[in-house]
């Protein structure tokens, strides 16, 4: 018997990597453009998608996925909105992953949605590891959780496409001290673009889905929206 | 705390070279960036019970960590950073966001025994 060294590649996320990529295809090829929603729980997440929703629903064709480790009252919540809603229970573990977003699309026809919304567990750790096969990746979080959050949480900054400041109708009641946190989030995600909004009183949310019809006309502009005009 | 799912996945991994070759593990190398969200000690800690009842069973997890780095405009080339909280150039000091290594999660070599 004998040790030797053998060299090998091996992504270790391969898996994951390979269900992310075809449904990133997918999605293309049916032109829904997807967004995924990560932030620590209790940071708004699920009240800026039910605001999101509501008013989207108006001229779109949307779908919702919401993970939680456990109740589907998210679900519930923003079932209201009069949009699909899914649930996902994932029990223990901390995240989604590429194969839960699969097997919770079962059934739904993508070709028939405009976008398609992931809100992940609330968790600022272990959702960074994980491609969905979204298009863009929002990291939120709210003025109440204080403004070096991104320095803790430098990686999930990193995989982010966009950070959006939730709760900003609390900020001054917390002394929330907004150009600390936006040189914070450049300090972790150099130019990293930053939307300030409140789902309480609206602010924000105009340029918030002005932003996200931009991005979803320029990665899909073949993709002919159906929707319903106001 | 996802290090056991991840130390699972790369008993997966191992496991499959270790069958083709008819061998049993004696160590795996793995190549592990800040930027990839997982913890080494947290890993090293899943790792053995994970490998338990597979040809890495009692195995060694050698985790190298890469840097992060960054390709800087200014300098032209690849760049270590100041910090992962201050994502700039060590040389320079321009910021950027374009990393270019510090997100590895990859078995790069395997000892084996045959």
């Amino acid at each position: 018997m004998s040790t030797r060294l053998v060299e090998v590649r091996k992504q270790v996320l391969k898996q994951n990597d390979t269900v992310a990529r075809a449904l990133r295809s997918r999605f293309q090829e049916a032109g829904v453009f997807v967004v995924s929603l990560v932030s620590s729980p209790g940071s708004g997440k699920t009240a800026f998608l039910e605001k999101t929703l509501t008013t989207l629903a108006r001229r779109y064709r949307i779908a919702t996925l919401v993970g939680d480790l456990a109740t589907d009252n998210d679900a519930q919540r923003l079932a209201r909105s009069q949009v699909p809603v899914r649930q996902i229970t994932t029990g223990t573990v901390c995240h989604l992953e590429a194969e839960m977003v699969r097997t919770a699309l079962d059934g739904w026809n993508e070709h028939d949605l405009d976008f398609l919304f992931i809100e992940n567990v609330g968790n600022l750790v272990c959702p960074a590891t994980f491609d969905l096969g979204e298009d863009l990746r929002l990291v939120l979080f709210s003025v109440t959780e204080g403004e070096d959050k991104p320095l803790k949480y430098p990686t999930i900054f990193n995989t982010a496409d966009i950070c959006v400041i939730t709760k900003m109708d609390l900020a001054a009641a917390v002394e929330f001290d907004r150009e600390r946190a936006h040189q914070n989030i450049q300090s972790v995600r150099p130019g990293m673009q930053i939307l300030e909004v409140s789902s309480k009183t609206g602010q924000g949310m105009e340029q918030w889905l002005g932003f996200l019809e931009a991005r979803r006309s320029d990665a899909r502009p073949a993709a002919i929206t159906v929707g319903m005009t106001d | 705390m996802h290090e056991l799912s991840i130390a699972l996945a790369i008993v997966d991994q191992v496991t499959e070279e270790a069958t083709q070759r008819n061998a049993r593990i004696a160590a795996v190398h793995l190549k592990l960036g800040p930027l990839s969200g997982v913890v080494k000690e947290a890993l090293l800690a899943s790792y053995g019970m994970a490998a338990e009842g597979s040809p890495a069973e009692g195995s060694t997890l050698v985790i190298k960590e890469t840097p992060v780095q960054i390709q800087c405009p200014k300098c032209d080339g690849p760049r270590n950073v100041v910090s992962l909280q201050n994502l700039c150039c060590v040389d320079c000091g321009t910021a950027t966001a374009d990393i270019v290594s510090g997100r590895e999660l990859e078995v790069v070599a395997l000892e084996i025994i045959e």
